[in-house]
This record gives C-alpha cells, structure tokens and sequence, in this order.
C-alpha cells in the first residue's frame, strides 16, 4: 500500500522541468543509434578507400563498377531484410524467408519455361514472376496462420515452414538447377538502363513502396505498436490476427520477389538460392536499427544495413582478403550494432527509474 | 445532483463463476461531475465489477444503464463505443509512438500526399494531442518525442487524455496511482479532479484511501462479493471505511 505525505499538497500541474536536459542527450544518443548503419557505412566506405589506395595505389569508392557490382550484390539480401524488417518490428522473426526465396526462384523458372511455349516471351516472364511470388505466398500464409490462430512461437513456426520450403523447392528443382530459355528473362537480370541495373531498379522502387508502407500506413503504424505491445494494439481495437498474418504474406512476397529476380540475374532457378542469406537479411535489419525485441527499426536503416554487409564482402574480395574475413567482420558489426542499442536501452531505462 | 438521471447505473448485477459468486446483486449509480470510489479488499470484487461494466464479462444477471437506457456490452470495444472507457493499471501504451500516435491508435486519421497518396496525418495527430493535454492542463513541449521518454503520471495522463479524445463519459480507472511515486499521484488526482470538472463521471479504485479521500465523492465499499456499505465520502472516516472493508 502507498501513502502520501501529509504536507499540503500545492500540485504543479505543468511538466516536470528536470526532464528537458536529460531528453535532449537521449534525443541525441537516438539519433545516432538511428544513424549507426549509415555512420558503419561511410566508416567502412573511409576505410576501404584508404585500403585501397595504400595497397593498390587505385581508388574503391570513385569506381562506378565497384558500385553497380555492391548495388547487385545486395538485391537479394536487401528484399528479404525488407519483408524481415516489419516482421522484426511486430516482435517476431521469420527463418523461413531464405528457403521460400529458393522455391520461388525455382517456380520462377519452370513457369517461365512452360509460358514461353504458349505466349510471347515477355509475357511469358512476367506470367514466371507472377506465378512464383503467388506460391511463395503460400507458405507465408501458413506462417501467418499458425503463429495468429494457432499460437505457435514465430521462431518455431518459421523453422518448420524453412524445412518444408527447402524440401519443397529441391524436389520441384529436381535436385539440381533450373535453367530458363527467355531472353527477357535474362536481360531484366542483366540489363541495364543509365548504368543503372535493372534489378537495383526494380528493387529500389519496391523499396520506396515498403518504406512508404511502413512509415505512412495505418498498417505500419499498428506494426509498431504490435510490437511494443500487442495488449495495447488489441485493446485499441486492432485486428491482431489478420495483422500478422498479412505480416508473414508480406515478408514471404519480399522473398518471392527476391527469388524470381535471383532467377533472372542467374537465368536459373535453385532451390539453395537463398539459403546463405537468412542470417544475412537479419543482421542487415538488426544493423540498420531494429530491436530484436520488436517495435523499432526503419526501412531506412534497413538499406544501410544491408548495404553495410554487400561492402564488406564486396570490398574484403577487392581487397584480395581471405573470404573468411568476410563472416568475421560482418559478425563483428552485428555485435558492435546490438551493443549500441543495448546501451540506448539502458540509458532510457535508467531514465524512466529517476 | 441526485435528481439528474445518473450516467451510468447498475442495478443487482451479479456474476457467478460456477458456484463461485463473484459479485451477488451489486448496485452503483455515478452522476455526471461525480467520482465514485470503489473499494474493497482483495477477492472483494472490485475488478468483476469493472469488467462486467467495461464489457470484458457479461453478467450473469442485473442491468447496467447509460443515462437510463438498458445496455448491453458485446466486448470492450462496444462498450468504449457506448462511452465507457476503462484506463488499466499497466497502461496500455504502445511505447514507442508519440502521444498522438497513442491517443489515435487504432483510428488514425488520414490525409492525402500529393493529392492522391493516402498517408497518417501526423499534424493533426500532434495538434490534437496538444490540444487535449491541454485540456487536462498538462502541457508538453515535445509531441514527436515517443511516449517512452515520459515518466509514470505523464504516461496515464497520456492514457486518460486518449479517453477524453474520444469523448468518454465515464472513465474507470483500476489502481491508477499504484505504480506511481508520491508527486505522481498528486498529478494524477488533479486530473481526475479536472475530469470532474468537465462533467465526465468517474469509478475509480483504490487500495489508497489518501487518494479516495482526497478526490472521491462517494464510496462503495464490496466485501466478498456484495455491497457492504455505501457513504458519502464527508460523512465517513478511514475508521469506517477500513471496518466496512474487513467487516466488523
């Protein structure tokens, strides 16, 4: 039981002044928490140009190829990091994005194939791209079935449906690759228009409608709640079910996409297309800003993120590093990026105590 | 004041879990402008009450009454519809938006970008928070900050402010200056203070007879389920009070 003084009580009913101060230094730490994969990436960007010029006498960041060859490199993990970006936001994960990307990838040839025999070859990659994204919502829908219905952790749910996906895109791919006859097909892999690659284009607009939905949405906005607490969502009305599960239809499109554009990059289709790229797509959402405790992170940092993992592997291999390298220093950012937000928390914390 | 039609009123409400009687023909009437205290001790039925009359419970017999018409509540949300809105102990913010983002959760207004691109309105999302902060005279410098940067009272302040957005007229508040320090809770009883003002009517628990003093107009004490006494709070005293509480 609480008990208050008996002094009389002369109630200021204005803010408490001792906040202001100590909110703008947490404002400030925000900020750069916020910033911290696109303050890794021009560190990374600084670094690799001394690198270079020092070790080859030749420039890393002045070379236009250098970036059309990262923008590329980070396609793939970039599409799934967006789809797992909201799904991290809502307080869940989704393991299972890697293998769905592998089956798409693999649909994506086999439709294209069978198409091209009855319609133009244009269409008949638009109709593979269509049919694969559709059948990875397949097991999106699953996903979002069994962790809204069902109640099944996100962790576990994922986990199975990653099995069941990859079982499923080998046996469709027969065990091997897919190769797909459609010039289209390869150009939209290959192609470019300005310098600029088809599929960084495709991809950035997709990106564009992402962050759009994310940030300026009811349905990006009831995902940040969700995330900070699903109670409050519900008892504000929101449709919790039916939120998650358009959340894991939206994450397994995100590798649908991502499957079908691995497709056209390789004019073919396998079913360990995404399999190095699930902890890839994580560590990019984690460095670009999100919690893995759900309710914060951007489409954004997102970006950053993943481009902080395609210059690291991208620049270690120009560098003529060992390739090993590559997972130590991505890991190493990712523990560097949690450390951060840990210490974020922790001073918000302490705050709230005074 | 007795002669207005109550704002609410609930009449020999009853609910049983099996053959267990949570509450047994229980009855309470709150005026606008008025604050009603419930009291009781633990397991007395304080919390079968407000959920029965917040929507979460049906009843398994009696009448609630909204200015004197019959009503029936479906869920929660019905009953916030119907002007009921409850305000928990644990808050039910969402953190990590602002106070707007809060106060609109679940209803945000839209607005169109470029003329066609739907988007949240965030302006008048902030300038609606300001506008009914003010309101229950608590004034905040920064609308964009999330409403993890604020402290206990600040937070339910925030909670009671989405309840009078959306026009409640009668807030039930479980234990709302519980978890709160002793400046806090001085805070948060002029808001209620305020909300009486603007004739909204109130049911408010509490272990903390300080505060029920301190704000109520009436108290309703439950013991194991039934109405153990009812008193207007100047013609009572904590003695009273504490032996209708534990039955003497």
């Amino acid at each position: 039981m609480t008990s208050t003084v008996d002094e009389p009580p002369k109630v200021d009913p204005h803010i408490a002044p001792q906040a202001d101060h100590a909110d703008q230094t947490q404002t400030l730490i925000g900020h750069i928490a916020q910033l911290r994969a696109w303050l890794f990436l021009g560190a990374l960007i600084i670094i690799f140009e001394i690198w270079s010029r020092l070790s080859f006498g030749g420039t890393f960041v002045l070379s236009p190829f250098n970036w059309q060859s990262i923008a590329i490199f980070a396609v793939a993990p970039l599409l799934l990091a967006i789809g797992q970006t909201f799904v991290i936001i809502s307080g869940g994960i989704d393991l299972s994005m890697g293998f769905i990307m592998g089956l798409a990838a693999v649909v994506a040839a086999h439709m294209t194939n069978l198409a091209g025999l009855y319609m133009p070859l244009p269409f008949a990659m638009l109709f593979g791209i269509l049919v694969a994204v559709l059948v990875a919502t397949i097991p999106g829908m699953i996903n979002g079935l069994l962790i809204s219905r069902l109640k099944v952790p996100p962790f576990i749910g994922t986990l199975g449906m990653f099995g069941v996906a990859r079982g499923t895109a080998f046996l469709l791919a027969g065990g091997t690759t897919v190769p797909v006859k459609n010039e289209y097909f390869a150009m939209l892999g290959n192609g470019r228009i300005l310098g600029i690659p088809y599929l960084v284009l495709v991809t950035a607009v997709f990106v564009l409608v992402m962050h759009y939905i994310l940030s300026q949405t009811r349905f990006g906005q009831h995902n940040y709640a969700i995330g900070a607490n699903a109670q409050a969502a519900r008892r504000a009305g929101i449709d919790i079910k039916g939120h998650i599960l358009k959340l894991y239809v939206l994450s397994s499109v995100c590798a649908g996409l991502g499957g079908a554009l691995y497709a056209a990059r390789f004019t073919a289709g396998a079913a360990q297309a995404g399999e190095p790229l699930l902890l890839d797509c994580v560590a990019a959402v984690v460095i670009g800003g999100a919690s893995l405790f759900g309710g914060s992170g951007s489409i954004l940092g997102t970006v950053a993120g993943a481009l902080v993992i395609a210059v690291i592997q991208y620049g270690l291999v120009f560098l003529d590093v060992e390739p090993f390298w590559q997972f130590i220093a991505v890991g190493v950012v990712i523990i560097i990026s949690v450390l951060i937000d840990q210490a974020q928390r922790r001073f918000s914390g302490a705050k709230q105590d005074e | 004041m007795n002669s207005q039609t109550p704002l609410l009123e609930v009449r020999n409400l009853s609910r049983h879990f099996g053959a267990v009687k949570a509450l047994e023909n229980c009855s309470l009437v709150v005026h606008p402008g008025e604050v009603v205290a419930l009291a009781g001790d633990n397991g007395a039925g304080k919390t079968t009450m407000i959920k029965a009359i917040s929507g979460v419970y049906a009843p398994t017999s009696g009448e609630i009454l909204i200015e004197g018409k019959p009503v029936s509540f479906s869920s929660p949300q019905d009953a916030r519809e119907k002007g009921i809105e409850t305000i928990y102990q644990d808050l039910a913010l969402a953190d990590n938006l602002t106070i707007g983002g809060n106060i609109f959760l679940g209803r945000e207004p839209m607005r169109k970008a470029f003329g066609f691109l739907p988007v949240i309105d965030r302006k008048a999302m902030a300038e609606a928070a300001r506008q009914t902060m003010a309101l229950l005279d608590f004034h905040v410098k920064r609308l964009d900050a999330p409403v993890s940067n604020f402290s206990g009272g600040q937070r339910q302040a925030v909670a009671i402010g989405r309840a009078v957005y959306w026009n409640a007229r009668i807030l039930i508040m479980d234990e709302p200056t519980a978890a709160l320090g002793v400046p806090e809770q001085r805070k948060v009883v002029a808001l209620i203070k305020s909300l009486k003002a603007q004739g909204r009517g109130v049911v408010f628990i509490s272990h903390n007879l300080q505060d029920i003093f301190a704000v109520s107009d009436r108290i309703v004490v439950l013991r194991r389920g039934i109405v153990a006494g009812e008193r207007n709070i100047n013609e009572t005293t904590h003695d009273e009070v504490v032996k209708l509480m534990i039955g003497g």
